[in-house]
């Protein structure tokens, strides 16, 4: 897996490439937010559009991710499920959760 | 060869490497008798779920214990076993993922997956020790029971 992080207005946007499972990718997702966090960035956009796979590792720490950054008073974002990760996170009732986007400026407006 | 004779078994180590090995040799088999991308996709992450249960839950990650993966694949369907050598489990004694004090949890959803995505899915206690998971996937008419 594959994480670049960008800034875009006050908003943090992470590209992730690859598999969101456990062992690595996992690690690498937690790692992430924590540094962005522990930084006081708090307003975090995941871009999961080059996402190949999620198991169900994968969506404990999307969950973990959330729960964090919302516990700190932060916002954490999905932008461009692919049809999989869809899929997975309806099944799991997970979309009730996490705000999704399919646009990136119009995900960035909704950052308070 | 037709689907009907294609049977194959896989001993895997219990490291998480074997996961991986497991989703690769799932595919190959998908692959080789052209189902389609969805329903593969579907497959293997059963399969990876439930070798992930056998060596984290059933095998606690002692790499003295195996898990076998089985395969058997007719024209109709695709019946896969996962055997370990631990106590077993009763799916039923497993919290529903969807309840909402679980929705937020994050990890309990392994089982959930699996029946979500394939047809059938049963665990047994085995005579000799160990726990068997059963899964059937039935097959669509457009996978071809002949191997490409």
């Amino acid at each position: 897996m594959q994480l670049k992080t960008r800034k875009v207005d006050s908003v943090n946007v992470v590209d992730i490439n690859g598999k969101i499972t456990l062992g690595e990718g996992n690690v690498i997702l937690r790692d992430t937010i924590r540094n962005l966090l522990a930084r006081g960035e708090k307003k975090i956009l995941l871009n999961l559009g080059d996402v190949t796979y999620i198991d169900s590792s994968g969506i404990g720490e999307l969950v973990s991710s959330f729960t964090t950054t919302t516990n700190q008073g932060g916002q954490l974002k999905l932008l461009n499920l692919t049809k999989k990760v869809q899929d997975l996170l309806q099944i799991t009732k997970l979309l009730t959760v996490f705000e999704v986007f399919n646009n990136e400026t119009e995900a960035l407006q909704t950052f308070k | 060869m037709n689907a009907t004779d294609t049977k194959a078994s896989l001993t895997l180590e219990s490291n998480f490497q074997s996961v991986e090995v497991a989703e690769k040799f799932i595919h190959s088999v998908m692959h080789r008798f052209r189902v389609e991308d969805a329903e593969t996709h579907r497959v293997e992450m059963a399969v990876r779920e439930s070798v992930i249960n056998a060596i984290q839950h059933g095998n606690r990650c002692d790499e003295s214990k195996k898990v076998e993966l089985e395969i058997n694949l007719t024209p109709a369907k695709l019946t896969i076993y996962v055997r370990d050598e631990g106590q077993g489990f009763d799916p039923a004694s497993i919290a529903n993922p969807l309840e909402e004090n679980n929705i937020l949890k994050t990890s309990g959803r392994g089982i959930f997956i699996i029946r979500s995505f394939m047809d059938e899915f049963s665990v047994r206690r085995r005579p000799n020790d160990g726990s068997e998971v059963m899964m059937v996937k039935r097959l669509s008419s457009n996978s071809n029971s002949n191997p490409s």
